[in-house]
């Protein structure tokens, strides 16, 4: 299936969730509303013609004008078509709906875009701090993140 | 559209139920035991935090970040897209080329650079020679997990002559820093390809030996089979992959799937688990697969040692690297699975973004759906034969 | 100079001091705690696997630190695991001493800088005896820095404090 046509059967189904879509692109990607993004992932795991059955991957990104971003890299084994799936959120309202419970391995995945990031997916199982100790302060993949001067009384710069 | 995971039926905990002679029941009370950071078995700083009921675990809870380098936070502050590489070489550890590779390919793809046919045919065959590397430690070490301590030696004799090849080739053991963007660092020393040949018909008779050894050892098949199944549909929902996915007989492999590099080339299979010894799925399955796939490395490497063009090793690239506000995901097969770079770029000379999709971080988060029910003496059977790499899976 | 050569001719006599006895045995069986941190405990496994026996100098790797009498901090230290490390030293038992394994745990590495989870150099939580530069140091190079902290270790005297 062709970037065009998951795009089609996605705005038949849900219109309004579909923000902003850009089809031309190396590859392609779809902006969804961050607060239905489980309903349009169920559809797109569990509809006959996309199956996008493997989550590769979800990347937290800081895009320093106050927004923050998830994306999902979305791949299907039967069909072997993928595409791109984006969330965006404001920093200073950091939700998006998880989708943990569709892929499994978007679990830890999201878990660390919390992590570095700050991003809460709502509904997400178990969002806790994964990668840094449960009493780390701050989000260091933010572009404005400032390197603590001690941790537990060790000194963190050279 | 049903929302929750079915997980596979396995034997389950009855707290409670044993009664005393005068019909009182004894209430047992379920255990909570650390394992590592410091364990031999753990393969590296992850520790779980299991609980038992008994012998048998109820949960595990793997906690991870002791081994946390901020690769991505290096990458976005190196000044040039060249230096992020040797990050890479550190990321995973026990497959560098491999990671340098995917790297590589990342930025390539963004600049739309070709590489000439001799630099992929040596890619080929450095990724090879690295896989049955990253393969020989995987399975050595499984064996020490087992309790047999003569496979580690041995995989560590034939892994120290593909070690003396790269250092031969770039002066290294370990952490290589030699496929780079555009290219190579540097071309194949003389009489690398005789090295590589004899290494080929060497090692050939040794993955036999191995065999005997341990594959088909009784205890060691009774230690594996049938323990740690991972169903296939499981395995992908979790976004599993590699031998780990392949051992659950997913006929799925990104050198051929998803193609890159000249894979396509070369005549190889790719190794499924078929539950010979076993329910399909369990550990014995995914140690041999990574067994078999040595046997097909080697077919590709002497196929590429064969067809090696001349030429230059270094495409044409720009002095230097900015690639056009973009944003690409590339995902290469390393010997542990999927590795992906999701690379974004601002168009300045370093990467905005990178985020890695370490195959081990994405293996190791199935643990506790395939560990639930099994004997704690198998939950060592179960972390070695999904084979993490902890510097993958922190990054 | 060993100990054995100073024994008298076809006699089972040999004449020595007790500090010398004590150091020759302590340093011809150094026990290692088994434990990798990163990339360094690769090689560290390789060096004590077929090609390079590390085992031929008695260092032996025992699972338990209150086993062990010289911990090998092989890689990168987190500030996660800094404590932990911190915890398996203080549960050796003494005389104790650690090896420190390529760059990463002798100064941080190449994650000096941007580090910000990184501890930059084991050394500022538990005393280090001998650091072994290279990232990662060949197996001949961890060797190397055993057989200083065996020179280190025979000339330890009981009376006077050396380190």
């Amino acid at each position: 299936m062709t970037a065009e046509e998951i795009y089609k059967s996605l705005s038949a189904k849900f219109g309004e969730a579909l923000v902003e879509s850009k089809l031309d692109a190396p590859q392609p990607f779809l902006v969804l509303d961050p607060k239905r993004m489980k309903e349009v992932s169920l559809f797109l795991r569990d509809d006959e013609a996309l199956q996008f059955d493997f989550c590769s991957c979800v990347s937290g990104v800081d895009y320093n004008n106050g927004k923050l971003g998830a994306i999902y890299h979305l791949a299907s084994m039967v069909h072997k078509h993928k595409i791109v799936l984006k969330a965006f959120c404001t920093r200073e309202n950091p939700h998006i709906q998880s989708v943990a419970s569709v892929w499994g391995g978007a679990d830890w995945h999201e878990r660390e875009a919390y992590d570095l990031l700050g991003i809460i997916f709502d509904e997400h199982p178990d969002l806790r701090r994964i990668l840094l100790p449960y009493d780390w302060e701050g989000y260091p993949l933010r572009k404005d993140y400032k390197v603590p001067e001690f941790y537990n009384g060790m000194k963190v710069p050279y | 559209m049903t929302e929750t995971r079915t997980l596979p039926t396995r034997y389950v905990t009855h707290p409670g139920e044993l009664k005393t002679s005068s019909g009182r029941s004894l209430r047992t009370d379920e255990m909570i035991i650390n394992m590592g950071p410091q364990h031999p078995s753990t393969h590296g700083v992850l520790r779980l935090e299991v609980v038992l009921d008994g012998e048998i675990v109820v949960d595990v809870i793997p906690h991870i970040g002791y081994l946390h380098r901020c690769f991505e936070k290096h990458a976005e502050h190196m000044t040039n897209y060249q230096q992020v590489i040797p990050y890479c070489d550190r990321m995973d550890y026990l497959s560098s080329m491999n990671n340098d590779w995917a790297y590589a390919l990342a930025v390539e793809r963004m600049m739309k650079i070709e590489v000439p046919p001799r630099v992929e045919t040596i890619r080929v065959i450095m990724a090879e020679l690295q896989r049955i590397a990253s393969h020989l430690i995987a399975v050595g070490t499984y064996g020490i997990d087992m309790g047999a301590f003569t496979p580690f030696l041995w995989a560590f004799r034939d892994r120290e002559r593909i070690l003396d090849l790269f250092e031969m080739t770039c002066g290294a053991r370990l952490l290589y820093n030699y496929i780079w963007i555009g290219g190579l660092s540097h071309d194949l020393p003389p009489g690398f390809v005789d090295k590589a040949k004899a290494f080929c018909t060497y090692f050939k008779p040794n993955i036999k030996e191995l065999n005997d050894l341990l594959s088909y050892n009784e205890i060691f098949v009774k230690r594996t089979a049938n323990v740690g199944v991972l169903p296939a549909d499981v395995g992908i929902n979790y976004g599993v992959s590699g031998p780990t996915l392949r051992g659950s007989g997913v006929n799925w492999d990104l050198r051929r799937d998803d193609p890159y590099g000249i894979y396509d080339k070369f005549e190889w299979e790719v190794q499924v688990g078929k539950g010979e010894r076993g329910t399909l799925g369990d550990c014995w399955d995914r140690y041999i697969v990574r067994v078999r796939e040595m046997e097909e490395s080697v077919k590709i490497i002497e196929q590429a040692l064969a067809v090696l063009p001349e030429g230059n090793v270094q495409a044409a690239i720009p002095k230097r690297i900015r690639p056009d506000s973009a944003e690409i995901y590339v995902r290469t097969e390393t010997a542990r699975g999927e590795l992906g770079f999701y690379v974004v770029s601002d168009g300045t000379a370093s990467p905005y973004r990178l985020k890695a999709r370490a195959p081990a971080f994405v293996n190791l988060s199935v643990l506790p759906e395939i560990s639930r029910g099994c004997m704690l003496a198998d939950l060592v059977a179960i972390v070695g034969s999904v084979d993490i790499v902890l510097g993958e899976v922190d990054r | 100079m060993g100990l054995l050569d100073q024994r008298f001719e076809n006699s089972n006599v040999l004449v020595t001091s007790l500090e010398g006895l004590l150091n020759w045995a302590r340093l011809s069986s150094l026990w290692q705690m088994q434990f990798g941190l990163a990339c360094c405990a690769i090689e560290m496994m390789a060096a004590s696997a077929s090609n390079f026996d590390m085992m031929r100098f008695g260092v032996i790797p025992r699972a338990t630190p209150r086993q062990t009498d010289v911990m090998i901090v092989s890689g990168t230290v987190t500030l996660k695991m800094a404590s932990r490390i911190k915890r398996l030293y203080d549960q050796m038992a003494e005389p104790r001493y650690v090896i420190s394994m390529g760059s990463c745990s002798n100064c941080g590495g190449p994650y000096w800088e941007h580090g910000y989870h990184v501890l930059k150099g084991v050394d500022r939580v538990i005393p280090v005896d001998v650091y072994v530069p290279g990232c990662p140091p060949r197996p001949e190079a961890l060797l190397e820095g055993l057989m200083k902290l065996q020179e280190k270790v025979r000339k330890e005297s009981l009376v006077k404090k050396t380190a």
